[in-house]
């Protein structure tokens, strides 16, 4: 990957921050502490009311915060000037906010502009951030407008990524898409993310989304309080209280699932589940689904125990005790390989 | 057809004046539109009129807009501004241009500042309006996304606000040039210049066709280049503008 160069990310550490808006009666953020580690994605995820917006915007300083401090990379937000401190966090909003008047290659370069770049350098970082999003180049020329939704919210990712901040802060980025697109989406941007390694700070109030994109998520509630922070799979397996439990579905047992693929378990390949040629017209799973995608198949089939398949070739079997046995006990490791990798 | 109805100082019939070069039969008989007279005079009379009404024009729509465009700005940072200065422009809008014109001879005398003032009061309410009304037209989006990305208010304003408010801003000036050139017409009542000038004189000999005509036509013809000039420009400094129509 060209792009990047060195990883370059920073942790981000909320201490003790309060927001207060003058003349309200509650906080809108209370006593909020948290630590992101460098290269993870933090997901802030709650009802609408809950403070996940201002808490981002807290970050890069569009809100000021009332106590307490945010540290990037161990310093202090509080001291830096404004314009400054924002040039350096990749900064993603839902209504993607691109500037019409400009083409794409002006807006996804404007912060490298504001940097003082020269001309044949922000050319070519145009010409890499379109690649990067899988845009064809001659795209560049053209205005927003003359462009799709989802074209638009990779260009206002790309605009974020431009001058390759330790630091991205993204707000509701796929709300406002269609949901085939969002998935897509969602899915391209976890591959960068496999590749930039940034540190991410992602707003959403949707807690599948939440659960398929973070490293770690932070769930809010109404009056701006932190009421969990863990992984995706610990806080599906335990969830602090009943509004997590309420938040996160009655189906937390399948979303559990959807986070483990076949690959990670240990197929059955013994006794009666000796390996085998697939027999004609039964059904049979890849080892890159996920537990839940087998589960599906198998009830929708009324096959088991199902045979697992590597490119084609038999690794082993699927049953339901094997299932049930990953969400009895696998909450304690069955974290999301991407998340594995960085720690 | 003879403009009799407008005697002039003559005694009833139309007054043709003699500029020294030949009076042709369609002088004489007031025609409709002599052409010969109007290419003999046309030096000596109809271009400098013409040069001098652009003047006045330009004059007064460049300082009319750069008091505007200021007022606006201020606005725009300090909401409060925007009603009193709507208030003013307005009432300057609506005192008749006569009137005007009346009332500041008997302050500033009779010259071209006392028309100018004038000419430039009417076009405050148009040019502070659509001015602000650009800027405060930016999307909220487009605003948070300027402020996220670490822009300083300046660059704001003049990266993205002011870019993004010009088509509004030159739709304000094209209604200001035709006003201007069509109001500067009525100045010559105070200050004999511009091509209202040979319009009064037409009117005041009984009513020259020719002349009135001629004048006329290129006070019209003024209005729509004027007018041509500014949408061009638009055309030019706003290519995404065009491109935001093509794609809805």
């Amino acid at each position: 990957m060209a792009v990047g160069g060195e990883v370059k990310a920073a942790p981000l550490e909320f201490r003790g921050v309060t927001k207060r808006y003058p003349g309200a009666a509650a906080p809108a953020l209370e006593d909020l502490s948290f630590t992101v580690p460098a290269g993870e994605v933090c997901v802030l995820v709650g009802p609408s009311g809950c403070g996940k917006t201002t808490a981002m915007r807290l970050v890069n300083r569009m809100i000021d915060l009332t106590s307490g401090d945010i540290l990037i990379d161990g310093a202090s937000i509080l001291g830096r000037n404004e314009s400054d401190l924002r040039r350096e966090i990749g900064y993603v909003i839902q209504q993607v906010g691109l500037f019409p008047h400009l083409n794409i290659n002006h807006n996804i370069t404007m912060v490298p502009r504001l940097l003082g770049w020269d001309r044949k350098r922000l050319a070519d970082r145009a010409a890499e951030l379109l690649e990067l999003i899988g845009l064809p180049e001659e795209m560049g020329k053209r205005y927003p407008s003359q462009l799709s939704g989802g074209q638009r919210q990779r260009v206002g990712v790309a605009r974020a990524l431009a001058a390759d901040p330790p630091l991205m802060l993204m707000d509701e980025p796929f709300g406002a898409i269609d949901p085939i697109n969002r998935e897509r989406l969602q899915n391209e941007f976890l591959r960068l993310q496999r590749e930039l390694r940034k540190t991410i700070v992602f707003v959403t109030h949707d807690i599948d989304e939440a659960i398929k994109m973070g490293d770690r998520i932070a769930i809010m509630r109404e009056g701006g309080e932190l009421v969990q922070y863990d992984t995706p799979a610990r806080i599906l397996a335990h969830p602090a209280d009943d509004f997590v439990a309420q938040f996160v579905g009655a189906d937390r047992g399948l979303k559990r699932l959807a986070l483990t693929t076949l690959r990670e378990v240990p197929l059955e390949r013994t006794g009666d589940l000796a390996l085998s040629k697939p027999a004609g017209g039964e059904a049979t799973v890849s080892i890159d689904d996920t537990l839940r995608d087998a589960l599906s198949v198998m009830m929708t089939d009324s096959v088991r125990p199902m045979l697992v398949l590597d490119h084609d070739k038999p690794a082993g079997y699927v049953t339901i005790e094997l299932i049930n046995k990953v969400l009895r006990d696998g909450a304690e490791d069955s974290k999301r390989p991407t998340a594995a990798a960085s720690s | 057809m003879t403009g009799l109805f407008l005697a002039g100082g003559g005694g009833g019939g139309p007054v043709i004046p003699n500029f020294g070069g030949g009076t042709s039969k369609c002088v004489i008989d007031n025609g409709r539109f002599c052409w010969d007279w109007f290419t003999q005079n046309w030096s000596g009379t109809f271009e400098p009129a013409l040069i001098q009404h652009i003047e006045l024009t330009v004059i007064a729509v460049g300082i009319g807009f750069a008091i505007s465009f200021l007022l606006a700005i201020a606005a725009h940072r300090a909401r409060w501004l925007a009603p009193p200065v709507t208030f003013l422009g307005s009432l300057l809008y609506t005192i008749p241009s006569l009137a005007f014109f009346e009332i500041m001879v008997s302050i500033t005398g009779i010259n071209w500042f006392t028309v100018e003032i004038a000419l430039v009061s009417y076009t405050l309410l148009i040019l502070f309006t659509n001015t602000l009304a650009g800027l405060s037209g930016v999307s909220s989006e487009v605003l948070d996304a300027a402020h996220g990305m670490g822009m300083k208010p300046a660059q704001v304003l003049w990266k993205v606000e002011l870019p993004l408010a010009l088509p509004t801003i030159i739709a304000g000036l094209r209604v200001a040039v035709v006003t201007v050139v069509s109001l500067a017409t009525v100045a010559a009542y105070i200050v004999p210049a511009g091509l209202g000038k040979p319009i009064f004189d037409a009117i005041g000999s009984g009513l020259f066709n020719t002349k009135f005509i001629a004048a006329g036509v290129l006070c019209v013809a003024l209005a729509l280049v004027g007018d041509g000039l500014f949408a061009g420009l638009q055309r030019v400094l706003t290519p995404w503008a065009a491109a935001r129509r093509g794609a809805a």
